[in-house]
């Protein structure tokens, strides 16, 4: 088979460069993501001339149409102010990818939201791991009841669509929260969701390592159960739960978009990448306004470096 | 072969049983119920008759106890916020998920398999360009899909935007309403069906190239086989195998990719009544939908074994499963 693996490499970069956005947000942002230039509703991106660009004057409030004021030059400020780059006057603002209905800037928004999207899958990832890995590691090493009753369970947690499961869980919890609680609740609810999966791999993998001579030879050496798991056996499902992990992330990041989209997510004052789309579902505006799908392209990103990453090591999509 | 199908139907029953009644419980385990939606200035005796009607002065297990059995005798209650029968709201809005889903697969199948078969079996210039624009694909999933296609058709307004009918075909005439319903259709089962076809792209051509490196392939090849002939004969039917497995897990992926893109597009489906009812409280609403869902999983699992059978002697022999 040919080796693919620029694609691989390709897709870590692009991770690389989203979790460096998320990290260093309010650098790479020029405007606070919360910020309303009230005459700028629905403006289009900035266009950069150079050094320096025009601001924009409304026109027509009905059919949001704008214009540059070309005898008003803006100087486009480079490492000022604590920003990479941002707008010699604050008053008329840089927009990269325009403004929403609300006039925030999206570039900003979308920089920021990166913060809440991936911090919430991440967290979400790290708790299913951790959950799976040890639910999975005591069935595979006990065995028996333990690990007939498990098996059976999240058999039957696989069969279910799991964005139904989700759906449900979050819609019968209290449908307006402050965004901290909605944070937690996704997190446990996404964790709930997705641990069978994690650990039923898990399972399979100690229950044939623990036939190994190793074990054996450290049970003989008097090393108790719970160590021998976490030290001598978890390191062989190392492989499985990086890869599962990968494959968590955007499934997560999807299903907070998802949730937001429908509503049923964070407020939609938290900037996230969810929230955004919810901005932009008013069908006739995006057509005039298609600045607003950036977070759509945002959540393709990070799905698309991931099955990169996932294509460069040649193993098979995942069915969602 | 009788006692396999009889399991799977255990299953399916069992599966159905245990998501509905969970549905249940846990919509009437959640704060606030269905009066709610009777407003803030609800007369109080509105509120105690809502209450009644929709038994939820029971206590919760007595409640689904009573539900359960009358869903035997197929009385599946009252949908509040609709205020009739639950199982006529159902049947229709599975029919039109139905119809999404199906056609979904179709074209899923249709364009991903042959694909596959192609990217799999050889590489040339054009197998890396399948290859990429399945990668793509595979990375627009059904919100993304149905957000751009709604934008685009919006844009260029070749196709309608969103809904299943339009105002003035309801009164027109069956074969007017069914030529309307086609115009509807192709956006909502082409955001459904993009990435899936991607993920059968891909599956396939890792099959195929699996396959093709088999001794048995080899052997072919020596006896003289012509290349053609040797993938669609003697390559491409062992690779179904693992195309088999897949169906089962593509019904899932189907349902839950239904309920964005019936979110998005407006189409009046099995996943968009489940929101709406859950959001409500609606709880023998709920009830019923997630039943409905339950019915179309355990079909899947069984429609994938089936093929599963018909595609590969061995387990048809009777060693496999």
């Amino acid at each position: 088979m040919r080796s693919w693996k620029w694609e691989a490499t390709a897709g870590r970069a692009l991770l690389i460069l989203v979790v460096f956005v998320a990290v260093a947000a309010p650098w790479l942002a020029p405007n606070p993501p919360d910020r309303q230039f009230d005459a700028y509703l629905y403006a289009p991106p900035t266009r950069i001339h150079g050094t320096y660009f025009y601001p924009l004057r409304l026109i027509s409030r009905l059919e949001r149409r704008f214009e540059e004021v070309r005898e008003r030059p803006v100087s486009v400020r480079w490492f000022g102010a604590g920003h990479l780059v941002s707008s010699a006057d604050p008053n008329d603002p840089l927009l990269l990818l325009g403004a929403d209905s609300y006039g925030r800037d999206i570039f900003s928004r979308l920089v920021y939201g990166s913060r809440a999207s991936l911090g919430l899958a991440a967290l979400a990832t790290l708790a299913t791991m951790i959950f799976g890995a040890v639910v999975g590691g005591i069935a595979g090493y006990a065995g028996g009841a333990i690990d007939e009753i498990l098996s059976r369970f999240s058999d039957f947690v696989l069969v279910l669509p799991a964005i139904y499961v989700v759906l449900a869980l979050r819609a019968v919890m209290p449908l307006v929260l402050p965004p901290g609680q909605v944070f937690a609740l996704l997190v446990g609810i996404f964790a709930l969701v997705s641990w069978p999966v994690v650990a039923r791999g898990v399972r399979g993998i100690i229950a044939s390592e623990r036939e190994r001579e190793y074990v054996t030879a450290g049970r003989a050496a008097g090393a108790s159960p719970m160590r021998l798991l976490a030290v001598h056996l978890m390191p062989a499902a190392r492989g499985y739960l990086t890869t599962q992990a990968t494959l968590l992330l955007p499934a997560f990041i999807l299903a907070e978009a998802t949730l937001s989209y429908v509503g049923l997510g964070f407020p939609t004052s938290v900037p996230t990448w969810g929230t955004m789309l919810y901005d932009a579902s008013n069908v006739a505006l995006v057509g005039e306004a298609p600045w607003m799908l950036a977070p759509a392209a945002a959540i393709f990103l990070v799905v698309l470096a991931v099955n990169l990453v996932v294509q460069g090591s040649g193993r098979p999509p995942l069915v969602r | 072969m009788i006692r396999f199908l009889l399991r799977r139907l255990a299953f399916a029953l069992l599966l159905v049983i245990a998501v509905s009644s969970a549905a249940l419980l846990l919509t009437r385990l959640a704060p606030g119920d269905l009066t709610s939606e009777l407003g803030p200035r609800a007369r109080p005796e509105d509120v105690a008759r809502a209450r009644e009607r929709f038994d939820l002065n029971r206590n919760p297990l007595a409640q689904l106890g009573g539900w359960a059995a009358r869903a035997a005798r197929l009385d599946f209650g009252d949908s509040f916020l609709y205020d009739r029968p639950v199982s006529p709201l159902i049947r229709r809005a599975a029919g039109n998920t139905a119809v999404l889903a199906a056609t979904a697969l179709a074209i899923a199948t249709f364009l991903g398999i042959p694909l596959g078969v192609v990217t799999g079996s050889r590489s040339s210039a054009l197998a890396a360009c399948i290859r990429g624009a399945s990668l793509v694909c595979l990375s627009i999933p059904p919100l993304l899909a149905s957000l751009l296609l709604v934008f685009l058709a919006s844009r260029t307004g070749w196709l309608p935007s969103g809904g299943m009918t339009s105002v003035a075909a309801i009164d027109a005439g069956w074969p007017a309403w069914l030529l309307d319903v086609a115009r509807h259709l192709p956006l909502p089962a082409l955001a459904l069906a993009l990435p899936l076809a991607a993920t059968f792209e891909r599956l396939q051509a890792q099959a195929m190239t699996e396959t093709i490196h088999q001794p048995f392939v080899v052997a072919a090849l020596a006896r003289g086989v012509t290349w053609r002939r040797l993938l669609i004969d003697h390559a491409w039917r062992p690779s179904l195998r693992s195309m088999c497995a897949i169906y089962g897990l593509a019904i899932g992926a189907l349902l839950s990719g239904s309920f964005v893109v019936e979110y998005v597009t407006a189409w009046p489906g099995l996943g968009r009544l489940m929101y709406e009812a859950l959001r409500a409280r609606d709880i023998y609403l709920v009830a019923g939908c997630a039943a409905m869902g339950g019915i179309f999983l355990a079909f899947g699992s069984l429609v994938s074994d089936l093929l599963l059978f018909a595609a590969d002697p061995r387990v048809r022999e009777g060693s496999g499963k």
